[in-house]
């Protein structure tokens, strides 16, 4: 079976004051139908310039500078705009941190999620109608009836957000990506986001890409991990391999600075350094300079991503 | 590292009833149509070298209970005692000698310092303002602080803007100990730093409290790091109290319905563990116009009839590990 989204290679560089700096290097994922891939790392990391590059986002001084990202068998990148925009809302809905600025203060909720089936069907006004009533109640927003003709300020972060989901699945896509879908919200509100999300994905089988720095939310809800560090994959693996049997030290220290439950009398390990910025990525390992295991030829060249066990990768010269 | 508290330790801050309602004002003439109970009859205590832990969900009044607390904004009843004196009424020359025992970090080190001004500005000018450096030694507190926070000395000429958010968030911790102050209030002090960051910053906190005997008043979201660093939790929800105890009981057996729920619902960072298969549905009502009796009927799976008239009180909880606000346990 092929997977729903495969990439493979993708590099991209902004260019600033006249030099480029490559923000995402090399960067390979898929995600299976049904299958929630996590991609975790700390902020400047690149996980959201690489969802930006799967819809064909990146605008300038950005610039995709290689590699592929396919979605089925169809490739995205060097697609002309307008194919893209027949891509972006159908095959692909995307869920974005801040409910509250992505949807427009100006139109009704039912005019924002009509307008997506308007585009990308060729479903009569009275359908739409419909089916904007039924996604208000697939997504558990209470007397949709009502709600469809509301604002955006008349609803709460977690129903906005609500709204935003039934956007983004109103064309039942095969790849919904959702960037820190519940970092704004309450943690009761976020359980239930991500609770329907679950739901959705179960009952739709879409291929999830959930972007976030939570490796609570990581643990719970995804299949599969891939760990970001300064724009390169470090590890990628099974979200129990991963928890289970970290290879990259960074992976590991990521694990390890997390209070856990009941944990009160040691202290917590921390990772020294803060992570540097893309002018600045060391030469070879770009975590060399902050590992615990650094061994001389990570400073010289770049290690590549290695088989640890099944579906398990990292890339570390460390065995 | 967690002493269990003796009672014993002298009590250092005590709030009695404290309350704070902010009007919502309509119409032509301005008039208060609604008030927003930001903070209802609050009444806790926190002890010397304690951290307390403060949780509940955006809008339940956090962070006006600290603003409170610090006499940053005024209450409408009730009483704050810090160190056996009554502040609440003191006026703004006489607080100045109270405002250095108690200090803030805030959330943001981006917004809370200011870009205008070099570190050592920023560290030096309370001391200078308290009398605690004077202009021929304010260079060397400034760096003894810098290394006290784990920066270095030279740190002191650079600009907020040269430094990334884990070390502008040590800085924030600089200027809360500049005036060696016995409580730190910590307003969300590591919510917007990155894991890594994070815990070099709990781990700060943690030394400088057995260092220097502080008491914390720790606020978040995170119950993940308030349990690592809190030795009793308030949990808040729409302006009031529902429960307090020591942390273990806390999370070992949380009463109110609400602190399980939020309890259940935090994401623990172990996938042999399952989310939670039944989550409490909607989200926090306005505090504009809160539920009647107990303020969390609405969303309660075990509310009876009598929740929505009578609002339960704090008693002692069955295991005396704390308080909690609910008429299931009366």
């Amino acid at each position: 079976m092929n997977p729903v989204l495969h990439v493979s290679n993708l590099s991209i560089a902004f260019d600033i004051k006249g030099r480029s700096t490559t923000v995402v290097d090399e960067v390979g994922l898929y995600i299976n139908a049904g299958e929630t891939l996590a991609l975790v790392g700390e902020s400047g990391c690149g996980k959201s310039v690489t969802a930006l590059a799967l819809m064909g986002l990146i605008e300038s001084p950005g610039r995709v500078n290689g590699g592929s990202v396919k979605l089925q068998d169809q490739e995205l990148i060097n697609l002309p705009e307008s194919a893209l925009q027949d891509i972006r809302g159908k095959s692909i809905g995307m869920i974005f941190q801040e409910p509250m600025v992505a949807l427009n203060p100006l139109f009704t909720v039912g005019d924002q999620i009509g307008e997506v089936l308007l585009r990308h069907t060729s479903l009569s006004r009275d359908a739409v109608q419909r089916k904007c009533l039924e996604l208000l109640d697939q997504v558990g927003i209470p007397d949709p009836a009502r709600r469809i003709n509301q604002y955006p300020h008349e609803m709460s972060g977690g129903m906005k957000q609500r709204v935003m989901i039934a956007m983004a699945i109103a064309c039942e896509p095969m790849l919904l990506i959702a960037d820190e879908p519940t970092t704004a919200l309450d943690v009761t509100v976020q359980a239930q986001i991500l609770g329907l999300i679950d739901q959705l994905q179960k009952d739709m089988n879409i291929a999830v890409l959930l972007i976030t720095h939570n490796l609570g939310i990581v643990a719970q809800h995804a299949d599969r991990v891939t760990v970001m560090y300064a724009g390169r994959i470090a590890e990628s693996a099974s979200v129990h391999d991963l928890f289970a049997d970290p290879h990259h030290p960074y992976t590991q220290g990521l694990l390890k600075s997390i209070p856990r439950n009941g944990e009160t009398g040691a202290r917590l390990y921390s990772i020294d350094g803060a992570v540097p910025s893309p002018d600045q990525f060391p030469a070879g390992c770009r975590f060399s300079n902050r590992c615990p295991l650094v061994l001389e030829q990570c400073r010289e060249s770049v290690p590549t991503m290695t088989q640890r066990q099944t579906s398990h990768y990292a890339a570390c010269w460390q065995d | 590292m967690r002493k269990p508290m003796s009672t014993a330790n002298p009590t250092l801050l005590h709030v009695q009833n404290l309350r704070k309602y902010f009007p919502v004002r309509s119409g032509l003439m301005q008039r208060a149509s609604a008030w927003v109970k930001a903070v209802d009859d609050v009444s806790f205590e926190v002890r010397r070298g304690e951290t307390l832990g403060l949780v509940g969900e955006s809008g339940c009044g956090k962070t006006t209970l600290a603003r409170l607390l610090l006499r940053l904004v005024d209450s409408d009843s009730g009483q704050i005692e810090f160190g056996g004196d009554d502040i609440t009424q003191k006026k703004s020359g006489e607080l100045q000698s109270f405002r250095r025992r108690m200090q803030i970090i805030f959330q943001d080190p981006y917004s809370s310092l200011n870009p205008r001004l070099s570190v050592e500005r920023i560290l030096g000018e309370a001391m200078r303002v308290h009398g605690k450096a004077t202009r021929n030694n304010v260079t060397e507190k400034v760096c003894t602080l810098l290394e006290t926070v784990g920066l270095d000395a030279s740190h002191r000429y650079r600009f907020p803007n040269e430094f990334s958010g884990g070390q502008r968030q040590r800085i924030g911790v600089a200027r809360a100990l500049a005036l060696e102050p016995e409580l730190i209030v910590c307003d969300e002090a590591v919510s917007a730093l990155d894991v890594s960051i994070q815990a070099q910053i709990i781990n700060l906190l943690t030394d400088l409290k057995q260092q220097l005997n502080l008491s914390y008043i720790f606020i978040s979201h995170d119950l993940n790091v308030v349990r690592y660093l809190a030795d009793r939790v308030a949990v808040m929800y729409l302006g009031e109290i529902v429960e307090t105890a020591s942390t273990p009981a806390l999370f070992r057996s949380p009463m109110h319905p609400y602190t399980q729920a939020l309890i259940e619902t935090n994401p623990t960072p172990d996938p042999t563990v399952a989310a939670p298969d039944h989550v409490i549905s909607g989200g926090v009502p306005s505090p504009a116009n809160p539920p009647s009796g107990c303020r969390f009927h609405t969303r309660c799976p075990q509310a009876m009839p009598k929740c929505r008239e009578i609002a339960p009180e704090l008693r002692n909880r069955s295991d005396d590990a704390g308080q909690v606000a609910c008429h299931l346990y009366v």
